[in-house]
């Protein structure tokens, strides 16, 4: 809401000198959203002059039309240059003289042009930034010649243009904002509202059938308007000051109404109205075209004001066109309502169509404003376009507003600091409460306050928030991070401690991310819920995988020169679930618990989890040596790594599994339960997302690693007897895995092999075809005594026996 | 070598006279103190230590000698023998460390060559901010609360007074799953968090909730669809304004600097009431650069104050859809951007950076923020 300040003051008797910047801080502290204060004149300097044309010598010898004019300006007559033709003699207009400088810095200098020398510039509104006209030059209804032209214009006044939360919506008025203005110096208050006169009801009345969806409906007919009548000056430039644009005298003066006021208007043609006028739902498929020409089908839970055609205005929101005020209307129906805020929100939300009147009935428009309006719009109607005023219907079905009642100690509970009852009651009064003891009746325009804490909201903005105090933090009960919290902070940071860079993406998907993933059809990761509103058509889905995300930051690092990358990222993923359907228990107790259970439980599966993607080089070449490219390997072993941080061993297993390279992906498990996969991208996965060759992956579920987490660590036995080592080569199948033989070899060996480590692989000529030698490191000792050359013995035996049960032959 | 001396008049062997000795000694001397290196001091023990050198010699005289002699001779011998092998001792001390400085010297390296041979790790500062914030707060007893991002409608709006048809609903330009009606939103803020913690926990509740939320806002230099907030709550016995304006004030100076305060300033939230939002007193100029044009601040844009965040007392409505008696129990929650909070607080001037993962954003960060 855009509010000039000599508006503001016309009705808050703020003291003398206020400026519009003092204002503003004072409507901050008191809870006014004030955006911005613009200072109109600010962008204009120097000799700028009410004058009347008195001559105009039209110079014919130029292609567009150039009018030479002779300007009073009082003390001189000057010559001026003017291209515009909008004006005639005798007309008074406002010029620029030469020292002038006008908005953009653009400066005024006496200069020679069409063949004479213009001694200034004759201004139009968008000249110096009052509109947007630049049709013509501005003409002025009323002015003294040589006069500053700046008071007349609005130009020595500034705007502040207010934010209105959604509980102050008779903010949206200079009569709100002036209340508070007084509020906030504490000065007096002239309602507008009581300035206005009640107009007789009787006369010829336009029939209104109200049947839904208001509980207060006027309407007033209006007769023998005059089509050419001007809007004055005055409510032009406030119209223009607030951001309204002008338009025809009779949509100026509902708009005019409505910032004075609050409440919105509506003005139709009665001549184009067909017979009398319903409020009603709309019938099935009927439809409406709106001011906008915008054709809407209509919703059955709208409101619309119909006549015998059907629909004519969406009813708070917009009115319709075939209804609407033109250049030769002389009869109108002057529609000033109470619509319900949810009503209009709702109807507003489903056509995706907000102005400033659903603006105003969404927030809450004052129930006793319509008749008022109503008066003071017909009067103007009167006074300015010669209206007759008819009859008037006003349906009234309001019901009384039920008392707040409030503990005159909650004030002080809530806040903190000492405020006496007495001092709650003036406030509450100020507002416009009548209080009895603690009986609180609120005013009509404030229907956001309805319980005791809404009223406690008041009284600690009028006595400041600036005076709370400060003291010591609130401590809470706690005991430090949970166990839970501690292992994800370990997983969480392990990663960067492992030389991985951490990225976040966007957790949007579209199928075509899944197609380049290589996903089968029948993917669980495919099962993703999709939003109705997405930013992009392309990715409507939520992520079922960190991988797509991943592997298109790594792309966009690729293309601004990062050769080599080592990224990660955590998140949740939403998984196992396509469609939500979620029930929305009511507000205001807690609801069942099985209610509760059922809104938890509609919701799809959101693990944590962890990816990572490298590319490139691990180490990279100089003068140290060659460079070493990262494999499968590399991911493999930073996903046992990560898992590690929380004291959890991945096993290793085969595995075939998209996106990876079906020879080169691992299975991850922990004590059996799958945590996942790592290993190298298939070279489709990596060609279409355009990485370097050999770029691996892998993707962890954090929730699956952390349930595996022991809660307390049990400490390793430690021996301090020396150590026996052995190595062993052993030959066997191509398709035996190193891992199971090396579990083999550890189950034989028993309790004092202490560790078991492949240290080489071969395949070539010195072993049979089909067949790989695979060299481990055995170690062996026991926790209580040095083992002799039997226990050895027995030991490495016992170790070959085991391995042997895979086809495991010592090499040679 | 002499005959054994068989006449009992005792003739003393020109070996063992002491100016002899004296001049063996002094021999010794100058080719142990002229070795150069270890070979050479190893030829110069053999020539004036070893069996055959002149003192080796002279020793093997006092056997021959009255009993009357051997003393005294036998000392004298003793006496040479030892400041020989000393000065061998030192000597050889010497070289060996002349020959590890030597060594050493050879072995230098440029220590100042480029070695990024491996790579560096670094956390996203969204992340490492948040779980500073959340480690502030530990410090004075809250818990960490996190919750999916996938959201009931329920928690995220109505429990928290925010009903189908208010304002904020729309104002809030909320992500929907599925469809308009599934009940299921993008969070579009991290208070239904408050939610699920009043539901399941009775007061006392002090929790601090860093998390990811969504809004339909197209991404540009100050927006992005995807960001994170940070809330607190706060609920228990006799809890009032006081508490909401001293723990903001507490958690500014932890986060900001000694002695930086907050200032509220009334507004409105469905979900508090009194509601306020919360400017932080400029950390960069402390408000000094205020009508100064000589000091003009970036970071408050010489305003003294920074938009932070909002704030109020837990509205009772809310209270009372999580089953906790408002007549009971009051409460106070806060909200900052985190995105918001980063950006002023390390100069960072488009949001994209925080949104791109360009590593060499992130790296500069390091395993902090």
């Amino acid at each position: 809401m855009r509010a000039p300040l000599s508006w503001i003051k016309e009705y808050a008797a703020l003291p003398e000198g206020v400026s519009a910047r003092e204002l503003a801080d004072r409507l901050i502290a008191i809870g006014l959203e004030v955006e911005t204060v613009e200072e109109l004149g600010s962008a204009i300097t120097g000799p700028l002059l009410v004058g009347r044309v008195t001559q105009i010598e039209e110079l014919t010898e130029f292609k567009k039309p150039i009018r030479f004019c002779q300007v009073d300006l009082g003390d001189q007559t000057r010559g001026i240059i003017c291209g515009a033709t909008n004006f005639a003699e005798g007309d008074l207009i406002v010029a620029a003289l030469p020292g002038s400088v006008l908005p953009g810095g653009f400066e005024i200098s006496a200069r020679k042009t069409y063949g004479h020398v213009s001694d200034g510039m004759i201004c139009s509104g968008r000249e110096l930034g009052i509109n947007d006209e630049y049709d013509g030059i501005l003409v002025l209804a009323d002015g003294e010649v040589g006069q500053d032209a700046r008071p007349i214009l609005g130009l020595d006044d500034a705007v502040l243009d207010i934010a209105v939360t959604p509980d102050r919506g008779y903010c949206l008025s200079i009569r709100g904002i002036a209340r508070e203005a007084a509020l906030a110096y504490g000065v007096e208050f002239t309602d507008p509202a009581s300035l206005v006169s009640q107009l007789p009801a009787d006369g010829p009345q336009h029939p209104i059938d109200l049947r839904y969806g208001a509980d207060r409906f006027t309407a007033r007919a209006l007769s023998g308007i005059d089509p050419g009548a001007a809007s004055p000056d005055y409510m032009v430039r406030r119209l223009n000051q607030c951001g309204m644009r002008p338009v025809s005298l009779a949509v100026d003066i509902t708009n005019y109404v409505m910032l004075e006021l609050g409440q919105p208007l509506h003005a139709f043609d009665a001549d184009k109205v067909q017979g009398a006028i319903q409020i009603r739902r709309p019938d099935s498929s009927e439809q409406l075209e709106t001011l906008d020409h915008v054709k809407r089908i209509l919703d059955p839970d709208d409101v619309v004001i119909a006549d015998g055609s059907g629909a004519v205005a969406l009813a708070g929101v917009m009115g319709g066109l075939t209804t609407e005020i033109d250049e030769n209307s002389t009869n109108v129906v002057l529609e000033a309502a109470h619509f319900g805020a949810a009503q209009v929100a709702g109807t507003s939300r489903r056509h995706k169509l907000s102005s400033e009147a659903s603006k105003r009935f969404e927030r809450g428009v004052d129930s006793d404003l319509a008749r008022i309006a109503s008066d003071r719009a017909a009067a103007l109607f009167a006074e300015l376009a010669g209206a007759r005023v008819d009859g008037l219907v006003d349906i009234d079905h309001r019901q009384p507003v039920t008392a707040i009642s409030l503990p005159m100690d909650l004030p002080t509970r809530i806040v903190g600091v000492d405020i006496p009852a007495d001092r709650a009651r003036d406030i509450l009064t100020r507002i416009g409460c009548t209080i009895d003891g603690d009986r609180v009746d609120v005013p009509s325009w404030r229907p956001d306050l309805t319980a005791p804490i809404d009223l406690v909201e008041e009284v600690a903005r009028v006595v400041g928030y600036e005076t709370i105090p400060s003291r010591g933090p609130a401590m809470g009960t706690g005991v430090g991070l949970s166990t839970q919290d501690r292992l994800l902070r370990q997983v969480r940071r392990r990663p960067a401690e492992l030389g991985l860079v951490e990225v976040l993406s966007y957790p949007f998907l579209g199928a075509s991310d899944l197609d380049a993933l290589g996903l089968p059809d029948d993917d669980p990761r495919r099962t993703a819920v999709a939003l109705a509103n997405p930013l992009n058509d392309q990715q409507p889905l939520m992520r079922t995988t960190l991988l797509p995300g991943l592997l298109a930051i790594a792309r966009r690092n690729v293309s601004r020169g990062s050769e080599s990358l080592h990224l990660y990222e955590y998140g949740q993923v939403f998984r196992d679930l396509a469609e939500v359907s979620a029930p929305v228990a009511a507000a205001g107790s807690r609801p069942p618990e099985p209610v509760i259970q059922e809104m938890l439980s509609a919701l799809p599966r959101q693990p944590e989890h962890l990816g990572l993607v490298l590319c490139g080089d691990w180490s990279q070449a100089g003068w140290w040596g060659a460079a070493r490219p990262v494999d499968w390997s590399d991911a493999i072993r930073l996903a046992q790594a990560i898992a590690n941080a929380v004291g959890v061993t991945l096993e290793v297993e085969p595995d075939v599994h998209a996106p990876w390279h079906p020879g080169r992906c691992a299975r991850l498990s922990a004590d059996g339960v799958v945590v996942g996969h790592a290993g190298e991208l298939h070279p489709d996965v990596v060609s279409a997302y355009g990485l370097p060759a050999r770029s691996a992956a892998a993707e962890l579920d954090l929730s699956v690693v952390l349930g595996q987490a022991a809660p307390v660590v049990p400490a390793p036995e430690v021996s301090t007897f020396p150590v026996a080592k052995e190595d062993v080569a052993l030959v066997v199948d191509e398709v035996t895995s190193a891992e199971s033989l090396r579990r083999a070899l550890a189950d034989g060996g028993g309790e004092l092999l202490e560790s078991v480590r492949l240290f080489d692989v071969y395949s070539g000529p010195q072993v049979p075809e089909g067949k790989k030698s695979l060299a481990f490191a055995l170690r062996m000792r026991a926790t209580d005594r040095t083992l002799t050359d039997e226990d050895i013995a027995t030991v490495r035996g016992a170790a070959l026996a085991s391995a042997g049960q895979l086809g495991a032959e010592l090499r040679g | 070598m002499s005959a054994p001396n068989k006449n009992f008049d005792p003739v003393m062997p020109a070996a063992l006279d002491p100016a002899n000795l004296q001049v063996a000694v002094d021999a010794a001397l100058v080719a142990i103190a002229a070795a150069a290196d270890l070979a050479a001091l190893k030829q110069a023990r053999i020539d004036h230590a070893g069996d055959r050198s002149p003192l080796a010699l002279a020793n093997r005289e006092i056997a021959a000698l009255p009993p009357s002699a051997k003393a005294a001779s036998g000392k004298a011998v003793g006496a040479a023998r030892g400041q020989v092998n000393q000065a061998l001792k030192a000597r050889e001390a010497d070289l060996k460390q002349a020959e590890r400085e030597r060594i050493l010297t050879a072995e230098r390296v440029d220590v100042t060559m480029l070695n990024d041979r491996e790579p560096i790790g670094a956390r996203h500062p969204i992340h490492t901010i948040s779980e500073h914030i959340a480690d502030a707060f530990v410090s004075i007893g809250y818990g960490v609360v996190e919750g999916p991002e996938l959201e009931s409608e329920w928690f995220n709006f109505d429990a928290l007074n925010i009903d189908r048809d208010h304002p904020a609903r729309t104002m809030q330009d909320t992500f929907f799953v599925g469809t308009p009606d599934s009940g299921a939103v993008l969070r579009t803020h991290t208070s239904p968090l408050q939610i699920r913690t009043m539901l399941n926990q009775q007061p006392p509740v002090y929790v601090v909730c860093p998390g990811r939320v969504y809004r339909t806002d197209e991404l540009d230099a100050t927006h992005t669809p995807v960001f994170h907030q940070v809330e607190g709550l706060a609920v228990d016995k006799g809890l009032s304004m006081v508490d909401l304006k001293s723990t903001l004030d507490w958690f500014a100076s932890t986060m900001f600097g000694e002695g930086i305060v907050t200032r509220l300033r009334p507004s409105y939230f469905p979900f508090t009431e009194p509601s306020a939002e919360v400017d932080l007193e400029c950390f960069a100029c402390r408000g000094e650069s205020v009508g100064d044009p000589d000091r003009s601040c970036r970071t408050c844009s010489s305003e003294g104050w920074i938009e932070w965040g909002g704030c109020g007392m837990v509205n009772p409505r809310v209270l009372q859809s999580c089953g906790i008696d408002p007549d009971v129990y009051t409460g106070f929650a806060f909200g900052m951007g985190i995105e918001r909070t980063l950006m002023f607080r390390h100069g960072i001037t488009d949001m994209r950076d925080l949104v791109e993962g360009d590593v060499r954003f992130t790296s500069a960060f390091g395993m902090d923020s």
